[in-house]
């Protein structure tokens, strides 16, 4: 298939403004102000912005977690309202999302393998002998013993079970994928082995990543591009190394002003 | 995995259920006492008692202790053990029956009406209102008097009534299931709705039905004697515990074991059945097992091995040493803090740095014996503030130390912020408890303080509720009660990691200049290598409850010597070097096996 994984036009979402049962309107909040964006096969867009910038709002409209209000996405191709019309597992096969707290989103009372088999069984339909073999491949993929599969979700650290986590995402066999803030709730070595697996999964994969983040210096790690997110609209889209080199838009400065430093610039009184 | 990774946590030492709930003697007792009762009716048809419906008119009356009677006999003669053993098993039968249907019913309607929420959930609740706002029992004689009396008509009655006592419970913890992560990413996984629901939702509320049916057993069977008792349950002949005592009422005065005895059975079920259930519910329910809701003592259970000298001389602002605290887990101690020993002096920065589980908030709160015990104990060293051993202290004393000479700034002023008062009171109530002044002076200087922490038109913002604020305001707000009472020392968790990074060099910049002015020492406890880079003077590494290396911030980010250290700094992604880092990176874990 040729054209861009995924292609947003004119995105908007809008919070809110329903009427209450006595027919007076609620407020809205416009989190999203239309974003248009392409993410390229076998590339990875980063996306950085601070809380309330509308960057989650977008990843969960692009795997179909939230309607747009307007605006039109290709996913794979195929028009978002092809897929949600389609239903959920549509979009379970194209694209998958892996969350920002890996613990939240295993849930307690499964075993790994109870997890792992749920994508495997609804998304691609294998019989059971060929999940059992996929199971152990995935936690194979992500670096993870085999015993893995009998444990439940509290026996791992938030590092494994963010691997645990990505191998959900990777069962799917979708071939893109949006990580919102995939390493925020982890330690600093774990969050290095965690960009690496991603960077090792997507050359041998062939994935396209969103991937997004607030700190600047992971996005520019293991992005090809970022884009800067702002209060709802994408003020500048370049590819990661020009982008902190020479950001163009002030809020982009700001930004990379504001991010601490190893070097001790100046040392206190 | 490699060295550095965080390893599953070492199975700790639980106590089984089964030890939990014969560790209450009020829930053993109750058990025992309704395991016997039950036994006892369960077997009512193999024991050699007397048919319970034969009358035996010249026999009525008799007292307890009769030849052949060992309860004696009733109205009509019929023997009273033989009744009330079998009463006691219709009772139970009827009983767990009606909450078994109350459990299924209001569990349904509570399960869906939690995932569903919008309209779904306004019927089906309305519904449930519906039932509440009439009188309990009034409601279930009516539905009686609907269907007409019977014993199979009560038992409907009564589920019928405990309906929406289980909708409500189940539709509160199902709402908050419903919003995990884990929901949404069973969908994405390709489950349907009534899948995630029965599959994903309910063995997560599954706990909450069990303690809730455990509970009610027992006014189940107190509701079902009380509709017999009426006459509108168990018709005659047979025999049951409320009839049994409606029956006899007659004779109260006469011959008051006819009514004394099953009163008795009644009240001995319903108490072992609600001990039982309180017991129950203290074991299933994880809040309690945790020991999150026992009430912590106003400070840490100290109980060192070695009394240390209780002043030192010459002493900067803070030292501590070889400060040892632990977990009291039921008589197995797991340390957090092993050990470890620092100085802070006056106007000085110490970052103490380290990964979760490293131990440094532990450490932060230990200080100002502030650790929740139980479970927290300090088994070793001591804590000196201006040369004064403060772990030696009265408990009164260190209380009074505690904002006053030391305080401290968290990382989510929201879960730390009282969310019911103005955030200028709760400024003002810091300042009252150590200074006596009065009620308008203190919310004077409250909002001086909070223009020193920089809130513009703080005398209009003190009027605001915490959740009305940014949360770099509230963090403010968090440090304006910190220096509330000019203290020496701050120590700061995790100050700005619940902040974007704009606001986070804000901050920081504030707590920095507010040490250059007011000479403050600060403990700031961090994750981040960028913020002990920007703000301290010198840092300590935290590893394992330890202190691995200590000493001057420049220094050791750029000559560690520790591997640990060394390998914390390489793992922090440097803005402008892009997609080397992973490169820079990769070998450090390559080589460790990963």
């Amino acid at each position: 298939m040729t054209g861009p994984a995924v292609q947003m036009r004119d995105l908007v979402k809008t919070f809110g403004g329903g009427r209450g049962l006595f027919g007076r309107e609620a407020s809205t909040v416009q989190a999203v102000r239309g974003i248009s964006l392409d993410l390229k096969r076998g590339e990875t867009l980063g996306v950085v912005g601070e809380s309330g910038s509308g960057k989650s709002t977008l990843a969960r409209m692009l795997v179909g977690l939230e309607k747009p209000s307007s605006g039109t996405m290709l996913i794979d191709g195929r028009p978002w309202e092809d897929l949600a019309r389609s239903g959920t597992r549509a979009f379970g096969r194209t694209i998958q999302y892996v969350f920002q707290d890996p613990v939240a989103s295993l849930n307690p009372r499964k075993t790994i393998g109870e997890i792992l088999d749920v994508p495997l069984k609804l998304l691609c339909g294998y019989e059971n002998t060929k999940r059992r073999a996929r199971k152990r491949e995935l936690v194979d993929a992500v670096q993870m013993p085999l015993d893995t599969l009998e444990r439940y979700p509290h026996e791992f650290s938030g590092g494994q079970a963010q691997r645990i986590a990505i191998a959900r995402a990777l069962a799917a066999e979708a071939s893109i994928l949006v990580l919102d803030e995939p390493v925020s709730a982890l330690d600093v070595s774990v969050q290095a082995q965690v960009l690496l697996l991603l960077q090792d999964l997507r050359n041998s994969l062939g994935l396209s990543y969103l991937f997004i983040s607030h700190d600047l210096a992971v996005v520019e790690s293991i992005s090809d591009r970022v884009a800067v997110m702002y209060l709802g609209e994408v003020v500048e889209v370049a590819p990661a190394a020009q982008l902190f080199a020479a950001p163009q838009h002030e809020y982009t400065r700001t930004l990379i002003a504001s991010a601490p430093r190893l070097e001790t610039a100046e040392s206190p009184a | 995995m490699t060295g550095l990774t965080v390893s599953p946590s070492v199975p700790r030492k639980r106590r089984s259920n089964w030890q939990l709930l014969m560790a209450n003697r009020l829930a053993a007792a109750g058990l025992f006492l309704f395991g016997f009762i039950a036994l006892l009716a369960i077997l009512a048809p193999v024991l050699p008692l007397p048919n319970p419906d034969i009358t035996d008119q010249p026999n009525r009356l008799l007292p307890p202790l009769s030849d052949g009677h060992l309860l004696g006999t009733d109205h009509l003669g019929r023997d009273i053990l033989a009744r009330l053993i079998w009463g006691t098993q219709i009772s139970l039968i009827v009983g767990i029956s009606a909450t078994a249907l109350a459990a299924i019913f209001g569990s349904l309607i509570g399960l869906v009406a939690g995932y569903m929420r919008g309209a779904t959930d306004t019927v089906l609740m309305r519904f449930v209102d519906m039932l509440m706002a009439f009188p309990y029992i009034l409601l279930a004689i009516a539905i009686v008097a609907a269907l007409g009396p019977g014993l199979l008509n009560a038992l409907y009655a009564i589920a019928i009534v405990n309906i929406p006592f289980f909708a409500r419970n189940i539709r509160g913890v199902t709402v908050s299931v419903r919003n995990r992560e884990f929901v949404e990413a069973a969908r994405l996984s390709g489950k349907s709705h009534p899948a995630i629901l029965f599959t994903e939702v309910l063995p997560n509320v599954l706990p909450v039905i069990v303690i809730t049916m455990s509970t009610t057993v027992g006014w189940m069977i107190l509701e079902t004697a009380g509709l017999s008792f009426l006459g509108l349950g168990a018709q005659p002949p047979t025999a049951d515990l409320g009839s049994m005592l409606g029956q006899a009422r007659a004779q109260l005065f006469t011959a008051p074991h006819a009514s004394i005895i099953p009163g008795v059975m009644i009240f001995a079920l319903v108490m072992s059945i609600n001990l039982l259930g309180d017991g129950v519910r203290d074991v299933l329910d994880p809040r309690l097992r945790s020991g999150a809701l026992d009430r912590p003592m106003a400070v840490t259970k100290i109980r060192r091995k070695a009394k240390p000298a209780p002043t030192i001389e010459n002493a900067p602002s803070l030292v501590v040493e070889h400060l040892t605290t632990g977990f009291d887990d039921g008589g197995h101690l797991t340390p957090a803090v092993k050990g470890i020993s620092f100085r802070l002096d006056k106007g000085e920065c110490l970052g103490l740095i380290g990964e979760s589980g490293s131990g440094k908030s532990v450490t932060a709160l230990s200080l100002m014996g502030l650790v929740a015990s139980p479970p927290g104990l300090i088994t070793d060293g001591a804590v000196y503030i201006d040369g004064r051993d403060v772990l030696g202290l009265r408990e009164q004393e260190l209380i009074a130390l505690r904002g006053a000479r030391v305080s401290y700034v968290f990382q989510d002023p929201l879960t730390t912020l009282h969310p019911l008062y103005r955030v200028g009171e709760q400024v003002a109530e810091a300042i009252l408890a150590h200074q006596a002044v009065g009620k308008s002076a203190a919310k004077t200087r409250a909002i001086a303080l909070m223009e020193t922490v920089g809130i513009r038109d703080a005398a209009e913002r003190s009027r605001a509720y915490p959740h009305e604020l940014s949360g770099g305001q509230r963090q403010r707000i968090g440090i304006a009660m910190a220096l509330a009472n000019d203290p020496d020392i701050i120590i700061a968790d995790e100050p700005t990691t619940a902040l974007d990074v704009t606001v986070q060099a804000r901050i920081l910049d504030l707590l920095q200049n507010l040490r250059r002015e007011r000479g403050l020492a600060l403990l700031l406890i961090t994750h981040d290598f960028g913020v002990v880079a920007q703000v301290c003077d010198r840092v300590a590494v935290m590893k394992n409850g330890e202190i691995v290396e200590q000493g001057v911030t420049d220094t050791i980010l750029r000559d560690p010597q520790h591997d640990y250290t060394k390998r914390l700094i390489a793992c922090v992604p440097e803005l402008g070097e892009g997609q080397r880092f992973l490169a820079r990176v990769r070998p450090l874990f390559e080589e460790a096996g990963a």
